[in-house]
């Protein structure tokens, strides 16, 4: 807060003090943990701790990177584990760190409000004795008498809304009571902001789930690819509203530097609020999520799903479906991985890449060019025996489990490298059926969050900033007046004293003496 | 004029304002060499009915500024007076042309709006542009209000740096990728550059106030005290004016930051707050400067503590917009 405390002065005297009671003990502990000392301390180390969050990749924030990083860093990663460096933000030590300032914050706010409340009863503070010990006063002399002289000064400090008293020859005022409630507010609000997320948390849950063109989504807890939700959301309660995705459209800028920047990106389709309601359309864009029933659902991802056809050596179909691979970097160069369980006699799996617009480089692989599909482009690499689905585990639709697969190669043992256009079938050596690159869809990533409460916090800031702006712009100040009579002349004497140093007493003491003299 | 037209304009102007401002902070350099040679305040003849009668009342006043040079050195009719003029001449000359700067820099980034038909900070490029004619503004603003010439070097000079090393990351004006596609963009944006604006000149005061402070205790005697850094304002107004910037730039820094940022993230990504990079800056940044704000009240760590925390701060900032945007990728990676 911005008063000064006795923070180094109780320091110094209760270091040399021999052992204290343990209720003495706890009374120092609570002061040194709420001086302002402590909160400027805990405060940059606060800042401090922030810092590693931003350098290391963290595991709530892009998981991939994180492994990246692990395998860059095999000797500094079991370290960063053991610090809790990939996990930061959630990490027992920072924790402990805003928990102290949250503490520190509490200890403040609490005595400070009882010291303002008595404040605000309070009448404006005796005259000192001697103005001149004063960093500014006036003096002049006027005919007016005294009570004359009081009784102006007192109406010109009333118009500006100043606490004014009048006792005996002199005039007591104090102005700026605002600052100190502008300052609580502000702290209380960092308060109600922080155990307002907290609390949002706890009740709310976020998900994601891909879905691809011409394909659904119902909210049920199997249906989502990833879930979290707080201590108290019950996943029964997840609202049952179920969408559909008809359309997806991208658009990236087609020539100039540019060139291939994403310019906009639609999904379109209908959603029911609950079984069996009407159907209604949608339109989700980024910066413009779709609200249904309490849940919000966001644009945050999207990419392409080749539609692939798998023949098994028996010649039946064992496997037709859009299946999304994931767009790795800017041209949308995506990896992805078929599963075909059913396939005769053994189960077939495939890993790959796909190419939105491929064009070839060399003698080298096709690279992408263009994130819009132009010339679209399969390659896979083609993988028999056990997929490792029956044993019960879950699996990521994604990752191919190698270990009881075996490569198929060609005659001359190098691996079968597959290259599909659209449309182009090819057929697996010792008749281990085809592969049919069938069709073309768009897929999407949607995140479905519900966090309850978030006025809350909301409300907070913005109350909390106008507190803030308040206690950063309103100064108190102390002035006042005696004024004694000499015979037939009245000596007036001014002083101010201004609590927050603001730099303009001089000359507004010059003002108010001149309001004065010229009388009312 | 065709959009490419506005856009060649914008381009153009922005190297006419570069070099104004070069030329500016080279003026505000020969006012300072200029100014070696004069005495300090205190100790110069004829000085300032304020500052010879009451030095108590310089030290609270704000308006300490060398607004006032020429009746300081102004009857002592020797080298010194000669130099003083001289010095005088340089820093109205480093006025006017910062003013000049400012408009060209203005008319640039209104040309480059124009030309990509959108609200001109929505890159690296665009946004050193627009945040240093922010700050140009918020100093002449300044100039006018608090006699603030003083600082006239650390801002232009700081605003060449960040132009001329904004070719490095130039981008022609173009559309926006779809995450900024939000009336947000104008709102979060425009508060960052307001508060890094005043944050910059809440910076070089307090910086100012260092050296002087520093030059104060080495210099004990005032008749020692000889060149241009006595010439500037008390340290105490320094220090008045740094709180006054950074009382009115935090406030807007909170807003933009950890207001309108959150609120902008929500629709954009899907939640509030998820410690992307420019997130923890934003927040590191904001902590260091209310550390400032609480160690201004705190024995100990007036004054010098607070000035030092004020540039801790403002590295903060300055990583954020640099560091953040090259060399660290995340979810506010614009700068390309």
């Amino acid at each position: 807060m911005t008063d000064d405390d006795n923070g180094p002065q109780t320091a110094r005297r209760s270091a040399l003090a021999p052992a204290l009671p343990t209720r003495h003990f706890l009374r120092w502990v609570w002061r040194q943990l709420t001086s302002m000392r402590t909160a400027l301390f805990l405060l940059l180390l606060l800042a401090l701790a922030a810092i590693p969050g931003s350098l290391v990749p963290q595991q709530g924030v892009d998981a991939q990177q994180v492994l990246t990083y692990r395998a860059a860093h095999p000797t500094l990663a079991p370290l960063w584990d053991k610090l809790g460096v990939f996990s930061v933000y959630t990490s027992p030590w920072f924790s402990a760190i805003y928990l102290l300032v949250l503490v520190s914050l509490v200890g403040c706010i609490l005595p400070r409000a009882g010291v303002y409340a008595r404040a605000l009863r309070a009448r404006p503070p005796k005259a000192p004795r001697n103005f001149d010990r004063l960093p500014h006063s006036r003096t002049y002399e006027t005919d007016l008498a005294p009570e004359a002289v009081l009784a102006g000064a007192s109406q010109v400090l009333r118009a500006r809304r100043a606490r004014v008293d009048v006792a005996g020859d002199e005039l007591r005022a104090e102005s700026g009571y605002l600052r100190e409630a502008g300052n609580l507010v502000f702290h209380v609000c960092l308060v109600i902001v922080l155990v307002g997320v907290a609390g949002g948390a706890l009740f709310g849950y976020r998900g994601g789930a891909i879905i691809t063109e011409g394909g659904g989504f119902s909210n049920t807890l199997t249906q989502y690819d990833d879930f979290s939700s707080g201590a108290l959301f019950d996943t029964e309660d997840l609202p049952p509203f179920s969408l559909r995705l008809d359309d997806f459209s991208a658009t990236f800028q087609q020539d100039g530097p540019q060139r291939g920047a994403p310019r906009s990106f639609e999904a379109t389709g209908t959603y029911t609020s609950e079984p069996g309601a009407q159907p209604t359309p949608y339109d989700i864009e980024v910066n413009h999520p779709l609200e249904v029933d309490g849940t919000s659902v966001f644009l945050i991802g999207q990419g392409y799903a080749p539609v692939i056809r798998v023949t098994d050596g028996d010649g039946n179909v064992a496997y037709e479906g859009a299946v999304p691979f994931l767009p790795a970097d800017g041209t949308y160069t995506s990896t992805g991985v078929v599963k075909v369980p059913d396939a005769q006699p053994e189960q077939l799996g495939f890993q790959g890449f796909f190419l939105p617009t491929a064009v070839s480089v060399g003698d080298g692989a096709p690279i992408s060019a263009f994130p819009a599909a132009a010339n679209p482009v399969l390659g896979l690499f083609a993988y028999t025996g056990d997929l490792g689905m029956d044993d019960g585990a879950a699996q990521s639709v994604f990752v191919l489990d190698k270990d009881e697969l075996t490569q198929v190669t060609m005659r001359d043992d190098k691996p079968l490298r597959i290259l599909l256009s659209l449309g182009q079938v090819t057929e697996l050596p010792q008749g281990r059926g085809s592969v049919e690159f069938v069709g073309l869809r768009q897929f999407v990533k949607l995140q479905f969050s519900s966090s309850p409460g978030l006025s809350i916090p909301l409300w907070g800031t913005s109350i909390g900033v106008l507190g803030l702006i308040m206690s950063l712009s309103i100064r108190p100040r102390r002035l006042w007046v005696r004024a004694r009579s000499t015979g037939s002349r009245t000596v007036v004497e001014v002083a101010g004293l201004d609590r927050v140093s603001r730099g303009d007493l001089a000359a507004d003491l010059d003002h108010f003496v001149e309001q004065l003299q010229d009388g009312p | 004029m065709t959009l490419e037209g506005y856009a060649n304009f914008s381009n153009y102007a922005v190297a006419a304002a570069t070099v104004v401002l070069a030329l500016a902070w080279l003026s505000y350099v020969a006012e300072w060499a200029f100014g070696r040679r004069q005495l300090g305040v205190a100790a110069a003849p004829g000085s300032t009915t304020r500052t010879a009668t009451a030095s108590a009342e310089a030290h609270v006043d704000g308006t300490g500024g060398p607004g006032g040079v020429a009746t300081r050195t102004g009857s002592g009719a020797d080298a010194g007076a000669d130099a003083g003029l001289r010095s005088d001449a340089a820093r109205r000359i480093a006025l006017s042309l910062t003013v000049l700067a400012w408009a060209v820099l203005v008319a640039a980034v209104v040309a480059r709006g124009l030309a990509a038909q959108r609200v001109p900070w929505g890159n690296m490029f665009e946004f050193a542009c627009a945040a240093i004619a922010v700050v140009l503004t918020v100093y002449l603003i300044l100039v006018r209000l608090q006699q603030v010439e003083w600082l006239g070097g650390i801002v232009t000079g700081f605003g060449v740096v960040v132009l001329g090393s904004s070719i490095t990351y130039y981008v022609p004006a173009g559309p926006l990728v779809p995450a900024l596609h939000s009336y947000w963009l104008v709102i979060h944006v425009a508060a960052a550059m307001i508060a890094g604006g005043a944050f910059l000149v809440g910076a070089g005061a307090s910086a100012l106030y260092l050296l002087k402070s520093r030059a104060e205790r080495r210099t004990p005697q005032t008749a020692d005290r000889v060149g241009y850094i006595w010439r500037l304002p008390t340290t105490a107004a320094m220090d008045q004016l740094a709180y006054r910037v950074h009382a009115f730039a935090f406030p807007i820094w909170t807003f933009g930051a950890l207001i309108a940022g959150p609120i902008w993230a929500q629709y954009a990504w899907g939640r509030y707050w998820g410690w992307d990079p420019k997130e923890v800056w934003a927040f590191i940044t904001w902590v260091v400067y209310a550390g400032y704000l609480h160690a201004r009240a705190t024995a100990g760590w007036k004054g010098k503590g607070a000035a030092v925390l004020a540039l801790v701060g403002f590295a903060c900032f300055l990583f954020n917009f640099v560091g953040v945007n090259l060399f660290i990728s995340g979810l506010h990676s614009y700068a390309k």
